[in-house]
Order: structure tokens, then C-alpha cells, then sequence
């Protein structure tokens, strides 16, 4: 996957010295700023949730979110996801991990959703691009979504 | 512009090292558990994060903005919002990095949810994303959520523009606008 994304970004960046250097400088700087002016935040956010995620252990998370937590375990599941931060090729094994712990179903949906689309730590981050109220809203909604993603999954599957 | 110092600026940083030092006193496998964790979310942030912010420079130097407009803007409808969800989809990388995306969009004159559209794509559909969690999960897991998710992300889109008044987006859109 990542092989993908460094040929389209080679390819185009070749591309774009072909036409203009100075334009191809140009956003080679604007990348490096942006990266850059993020780079001290995330730091700090990955250090926090590398002790977070080690202080609980895949056992007791699954013994929270056991197949009996009903509700109670949807909204901690939820919770949980929504204040860590992980890469999606250790959040699915360490989802798949805690359903064979003993974790329910429809706790793990809840987990993953709000994993996915709910980000607390990374909330100042947010709010400093799209402002207090679009970002507040955004993860509010996303939150109430894994509820409602736990509720189906429950049902279908 | 004023130079902040690169000190007080990864202070912050620093200060989460001195907490793993203390950590690597207290418990030596937590500290481990720790670093292991981080390590994995530093990889990504080291090689799936840079492409990224390279591809948004690009398209802010080379995109124009009437396309732009013409593609993703409050007029663009269906299409736009089609434009929206792949680009949110075959994207790689962390939430976070769809931030900026999000923003050289608004920057170009895309609609505001066209990129809560994206936003939400981004953060769920990402095609990488399936693909691990078919190998974990299952085929029927990942296919069920991806159909509840299509609505999600529609559904978080249209509320939120809905719920934020013109004001706010316009500001939020302003913000961001050349010129």
C-alpha cells in the first residue's frame, strides 16, 4: 500500500519539475512547513498514547467490553476508542485480539468506529484548523455514529 | 513572523521523553509496552505522512482554484461529493494528516461538506484500511460496517452543515480563501 502512495507522489512530483521547478520548489516548501508546523503536536500525542495503549492489556479491555457489558461496554468501548490513537495495521489485529479475549461484538464495532472517526487527543489539532464548533461537532457526531454502527452490527451480525 | 524557538516549541515533546525516562525506572515492560506502541504510530507518522503533506503542495501549487470551484464546489452536487468520498478513500495515513488536505481544499473553494464528506472518508472508508480489516475481521464485518458507514459519513456531513450556521462556515471557509 505504502509502495502506492510513493510512486503516485514520485510520479507526480516528477511530473511537476518537468513543467516548473520553481512551482515544484515551491510545494516542496509548502509541504515541509505544514509537516513541520504539525510535527511537535503529534510528537507529543504518540508518546501519550504509547502509555496509554501499554498500560491496559488486551485481556482486561476485553474483559470490559465482554459479550455481557451491553450498553455499559458499547459506551466505554466507544470511549476507549475515542481517546486513542493507533495506525489501522495494529488497531484490526488488536481488535480481531480482543475478540477472542471475550470482547462482544457489537463493544468491538463500537471500538473501531470511534477509533476511527473520533479523535480526543488530536481535538486541539482540529479545533486550531476548522475552529471550536465544526470540530467539537464533528467528533460529537462521530461519537454518537458508533452507538449507532455497535447497535446494527449487533443486529445483522 | 516572529521565530519561535525550537525549544519552545517541542517543548512539550521533551517533556513526554523525561516522562519515558522516569517510566524506564518505575517498570522496564511498561516502558517497553510503551516505546513498542509509539514506535509503530512514529513509523507511520515517518513513512506514510510525508507523501501526503508532498501531494498537498502539489496541489496547492497546481490546481486552480475555478477548477477546483467546478469540481468540489457548493454547486457541484452529486459529483462533487463523489470526488470527495474517493479522494477521502484512497488516501493513506492517520486522521490527522487529512487536516491540512481538508483545509488547501477549503483554500481552492471546495464546499464545506465536500470536505466533511472527504473528512469522513478519510477517517473510515480509507481503501488501506478495508484491507486490513478484511484480513482481520472478516469479510461480513467489514462489508456491513463499510454500508453503514456510507450513510455515517453522509449523514455527519449533511447534519453538521446543517447544524453550523452559513456563519460559521463561511468563516471557516474565509479563513482559508486565496486572496
Amino acid at each position: 500500500m505504502n509502495q502506492i502512495l510513493y510512486v503516485v507522489t514520485f510520479s507526480l512530483l516528477g511530473f511537476s519539475l518537468l513543467k516548473s521547478k520553481t512551482k515544484t520548489q515551491l510545494a516542496l516548501k509548502k509541504a515541509w512547513k505544514s509537516f513541520e508546523a504539525m510535527l511537535p503536536q503529534i510528537l507529543t500525542i504518540i508518546l501519550v498514547i504509547g502509555i496509554i495503549v501499554a498500560a491496559l492489556s488486551p485481556s482486561q479491555i476485553a474483559a470490559i467490553m465482554g459479550n455481557e457489558s451491553g450498553m455499559l461496554g458499547v459506551l466505554i468501548a466507544s470511549l476507549i476508542g475515542a481517546i486513542t490513537l493507533m495506525p489501522g495495521f495494529v488497531a484490526f489485529p488488536l481488535a480481531a485480539t480482543l475478540l477472542n479475549n471475550g470482547a462482544g461484538l457489537p463493544q468491538i464495532a463500537a471500538f473501531i468506529s470511534s477509533l476511527m472517526m473520533v479523535g480526543f487527543v488530536t481535538l486541539p489539532l482540529e479545533i486550531q484548523h476548522f475552529g471550536k464548533k465544526a470540530a467539537l461537532l464533528r467528533n460529537g457526531l462521530a461519537f454518537v455514529f458508533s452507538f449507532v454502527v455497535a447497535f446494527i452490527m449487533g443486529m445483522v451480525l | 513572523m516572529k521565530k519561535v524557538s525550537l525549544l519552545k516549541r517541542y517543548r512539550s515533546v521533551l517533556i513526554m521523553l523525561f516522562g519515558y525516562s522516569i517510566l524506564f525506572f518505575i517498570s522496564s515492560s511498561l516502558f517497553e509496552k510503551a516505546v513498542d506502541g509509539s514506535m509503530r504510530s512514529l513509523i507511520e507518522l515517518l513513512i506514510v505522512v510525508p507523501p501526503i503533506f508532498v501531494l498537498i503542495g502539489l496541489l496547492d501549487v497546481w490546481v486552480e482554484r475555478e477548477k477546483m470551484i467546478k469540481l468540489m464546489g457548493p454547486n457541484s452536487k452529486g459529483t462533487g461529493m463523489f470526488i470527495a468520498f474517493l479522494l477521502g478513500s484512497v488516501a493513506a495515513g492517520p486522521l490527522y494528516a487529512a487536516f491540512p488536505v481538508a483545509i488547501t481544499l477549503l483554500k481552492k473553494g471546495s464546499s464545506f461538506r465536500n470536505v466533511l464528506v472527504m473528512l469522513g472518508a478519510w477517517s473510515t472508508t480509507k481503501i488501506p484500511m478495508l484491507m486490513f480489516e478484511f484480513s482481520s475481521m472478516g469479510t461480513a464485518f467489514t462489508i456491513t460496517r463499510f454500508i453503514i458507514n456510507l450513510f455515517g459519513i453522509l449523514a455527519i456531513a449533511l447534519i453538521s452543515e446543517r447544524v453550523l450556521s452559513e456563519q460559521t462556515m463561511l468563516s471557516i471557509s474565509e479563513k482559508y480563501a486565496e486572496n
